[in-house]
């Protein structure tokens, strides 16, 4: 059996998944039953600072998009910050704590951009008895117009003064979570290093409108008539996700700063890959919030197994060994080259592979052979753009096979063995001249 | 309660519950949540498999992704363009057999999409909306073509006419419309007379008569038929069943199947029909097996389906086979009635067994009696008809690619179950019609 339990700045849990900041985090009762399924640690939803707490809307908070079968894609919210008086969410926290000690208890908080906010309210936190504070630089919505949230995620240089405040009117370690909102994640990242920020999370939500209502023209969700632009998670934003994950693990300026991975996290599977890509935990939303907690269950069971497959005994043994493999595209090789291959025992003969690659790509797929529906890559059309694999419905039923000999039938150059890249390319205009 | 007990032919079986159950629509109009959940399972193939299967080309796929985009109304229209019955051909259409046998699921999972309810989702959405006719007509053209049958082939052929700009008068010798559509399904296919309300939306056309009651030979003749109109379109269908060629079979007790079956159509009240305690059905195509499950359903004891070829000639496909089945009818292959006796009525059929013997179906000589008060023969139909001097093919009309007639009158066209090689099947006959219309639309404006 693998041991999944992890050590995250100091902070250990039984396994690597955290719910995050959110509102299956907001209270208690929702905390204690999320332990009993088997999270491994939880991201409290976001304190603001003392005195009356915020408001949220009490009409739909929520929008979503679907795939077939209605199976929850994309998520999108307008909630705010805890609703709750600040006093009750930190005594419910010192509870939690208290009766889970063994459970990571991570305090999200978000209080304006000033030091006086930060040093009143982290000694509170610190007292509950908390293994670490996430600051919450990334919500998209809301907050944001009152300076707080991703207003200060999009800038590096309050990210790194508040950071700097943390670290010095705290004990705990100090995540800062990133907002996607931005050109590119690495300047952020790099702030939160240089304000001394133990490690970060990613992504937080997506500025998103997911729907408009037809009937009314207005956002969806619609309030009253008037929708606000949300923040969009799921599924659908796990892409986004791991290029921003894999882009802070590989940049040399903050390479080996700790990430706790979020986005779009479902399945064991989508876990192991934020952790191959640098993760020392995920942190896990929308599908708690479509499944209940139970799911984490599959996923720790999944991640066991696979482990178990692989022979990985810990986390560890396999966590950022896709770091290495993320390069630029200048890097990949030229003559690496593949065709696609129909199994033609596999194929239901749907059609959707020739369709594809006929109006939208490469003409490379017959549709009848002989005057028989007959779906066949044709090699010497074939440019190995995958686009076929994609869209057809059956597993494994059209793979990408690599020519190691012979030439290739579409240009008639011989397969080369060698490595070559762009960089080197005859046709680049800026390739490096190999010395003389 | 039940009263199958009871001997003979006898009517009242049945508790009104029931007879209410047991005729009541046996493939319920899905929900919107069913529609959808099931057109998510299109993949929208590239020249799909299932609408090559469907004998009028509806594109399917592009139905199916518009109830899945929201937009069932759309859909609807999408099959109207191909099958102005696609209402009822989606309640009666052998779909296992045509578009769901060639669904690329049935090859992946053994398990087709539904497109025949989906089909029925659409086109029921349409017709129960107060939405205008789908079709508008074509200016007028001046021409006049008469339609004789207001079957599925005739009333598919008229409406594309109408559409046309061309006037339309359908002649029909039954006091109602529809041909099998009205007389010749089972109950439980099409319920709640939607053969009647079909038959009225279509007609929102407008620039068709109706006229019932005028039968080929008595009322009317193709011959002053050809001469009054620009164009006439022949889809009289199969009016008569073969008889049974054996002793026994005038027996009071034996009838047509088509008989019984176009009584039951017509009767408000189920209960009133009397059905026997034992009854056996002769035959293998789908009016047997229709037959056979509705006096199951009508209360009799015991119902034996006897085929003389084998399980896989059957022309009834597995499907129906195994709904026959399901409804507890015996079936019997491999045997072939030699003689039907009894004193005064009906009492029992007695069968030969049969084998296959190269081409020939040939007896084994052993036989097996089997107790009947009631014997529905569905052995076949035939063109009972006064057609003039139009060309035959064997014993149906003669016709060419398009439909036309080849002799003796230049401007005649002919389709449906009448028609040379027709399948017996509704979505056949209403693309005939369409072909012919099409066809006659172009050589009248040539």
């Amino acid at each position: 059996m693998a041991d999944l339990s992890t050590n995250f700045l100091g902070i250990k849990s039984p396994n690597p998944f955290w719910l995050a900041s959110a509102p299956p985090t907001d209270k208690a009762y929702n905390v204690e039953r999320a332990f009993e399924a088997g999270w491994g640690g939880v991201v409290w939803k976001t304190l603001g600072e003392a005195g009356p707490p915020v408001v949220n809307v009490n009409g739909p908070r929520y929008g979503a998009i679907w795939g077939p079968d209605r199976r929850l894609l994309g998520l999108n919210n307008i909630e705010l910050i805890t609703d709750r008086d600040l006093e009750i969410n930190l005594r419910e926290i010192t509870e939690v704590k208290k009766r889970w000690p063994d459970r990571a208890m991570i305090v999200s908080i978000m209080v304006p951009c000033e030091e006086q906010s930060w040093k009143a309210i982290l000694p509170r936190v610190e007292d509950t008895g908390a293994d670490g504070i996430e600051l919450n630089f990334g919500c998209p919505h809301g907050m944001s117009e009152r300076g707080m949230g991703a207003a200060v995620g999009q800038v590096p240089e309050y990210i790194r003064m508040v950071a700097e405040w943390c670290k010095q009117y705290s004990k705990l370690p100090v995540i800062v979570k990133l907002t996607p909102n931005i050109t590119d994640i690495r300047y952020p990242a790099r702030a939160a290093k240089a304000g001394g920020a133990d490690a970060v999370s990613l992504i937080n939500t997506i500025s998103s409108i997911v729907s408009v209502d037809l009937d009314n023209f207005a956002p969806m969700p619609t309030i009253d008539g008037k929708g606000s632009h949300g923040g969009y998670c799921g599924p659908a934003v796990k892409p986004i996700a791991l290029n921003m994950v894999a882009e802070i693990a590989r940049d040399p300026e903050t390479r080996g700063l700790p990430i706790s991975g979020i986005g779009g996290v479902s399945t064991w599977r989508d876990a192991a890959e934020f952790i191959a890509l640098g993760c020392g935990t995920v942190q896990v939303c929308t599908a708690a919030m479509t499944y209940g907690f139970k799911i984490v269950q599959e996923m720790a069971q999944g991640l066991s197994d696979w482990m178990d497959e692989k022979g990985y005994a810990t986390i560890a043994d396999f966590q950022s060994r896709a770091v290495p493999n993320v390069t630029d595209w200048q890097y990949l090789n030229l003559n690496y080259v593949t065709k696609a291959k129909i199994d033609q025992d596999l194929c239901i003969k749907c059609g959707r592979c020739h369709i594809a690659c006929e109006d939208t790509s490469h003409q490379a797929i017959t549709s009848t052979v002989d005057g028989v529906r007959y779906f066949e890559v044709m090699e010497d059309e074939c440019v190995g753009c995958n686009l076929c694999v994609n869209v057809c419905p059956i597993d494994d039923c059209i793979t990408m096979v690599r020519m190691t000999d012979g030439a290739d039938p579409r240009t008639g150059k011989p397969i080369d063995p060698d490595y070559a890249n762009w960089t080197t390319h005859p046709n680049n205009p800026m390739a490096r001249q190999a010395a003389e | 309660m039940t009263m199958a007990e009871t001997t003979g032919v006898k009517a009242k079986r049945l508790s009104d519950a029931e007879y209410a159950d047991n005729f009541s629509d046996i493939h319920p109009l899905l929900t919107a949540h069913e529609a959808l959940v099931e057109a998510d399972r299109c993949y929208f193939c590239y020249d799909a498999p299932c609408m090559t299967a469907c004998p009028t080309s509806i594109d399917i796929p592009m139905f199916i992704r518009k109830i899945q985009a929201g937009n069932p109304v759309g859909s609807a229209k999408t099959i109207f363009e191909q099958n102005i019955l696609g209402g009822m051909c989606a309640r009666v259409c052998p779909t296992e057999t045509l578009c769901e046998e060639a669904c690329v699921r049935e090859t992946a999972e053994g398990k087709p999409v539904k497109i025949g309810q989906l089909q029925r989702y659409a086109t029921d959405t349409y017709m129960s909306r107060e939405l205008p006719h789908p079709f508008k007509r074509a200016a007028a053209t001046g021409k006049k073509v008469a339609v004789v049958g207001a079957g599925p082939a005739g009333l598919s052929c008229a409406h594309r006419l109408a559409m046309h700009g061309h006037d339309v008068v359908i002649y029909e010798a039954r006091p109602k419309p529809g041909g099998l559509n009205e007389y010749g399904i089972a109950s439980y296919k099409a319920t709640n007379n939607f053969a009647q309300r079909e038959i009225e939306w279509l007609m929102q056309i407008g620039g068709i008569e109706l006229k019932l009651g005028q039968r080929l030979g008595t009322d009317i003749s193709v011959e002053s038929l050809a001469e009054s109109h620009d164009a006439v379109f022949i889809g009289i269908g199969l009016s008569s069943a073969y008889t049974l060629n054996i002793p026994g079979s005038d027996l009071p007790g034996v009838e047509a199947a088509i008989d019984f079956i176009a009584r039951l159509r017509q009767a408000e009240d189920k209960s009133t029909l009397p059905v026997g305690q034992d009854v056996v059905v002769i035959g293998g195509g789908m009016t047997a097996v229709d037959a056979a499950v509705q006096s199951k359903l009508l209360g009799a004891r015991t119902v034996s389906l006897v085929y003389r070829r084998s399980r896989e000639q059957m022309p009834a496909s597995r499907y129906e086979q195994e709904l026959a089945a399901a409804h507890g009818v015996h079936l019997v292959f491999n045997a072939k009635p030699v003689r039907i006796s009894g004193a005064n009525a009906v009492e029992s059929v007695e069968f030969e067994y049969t084998r296959q013997d190269g081409a020939n179906l040939v007896g084994t000589g052993e036989t097996v009696e089997i107790p009947a008060n009631q014997v529905l023969a569905a052995i076949g139909q035939w063109m009972e008809a006064e057609v003039g001097e139009l060309e035959l093919d064997g014993t149906t009309l003669a016709r060419t690619p398009e439909n036309r007639s080849p002799m003796p009158y230049p401007n005649v066209w002919v389709g449906g179950d009448c028609a040379h090689g027709g399948e017996d099947l509704t979505v056949v006959a209403v693309e005939d019609g369409k072909i012919a219309a099409e066809n006659i639309h172009k050589t009248l404006m040539a």
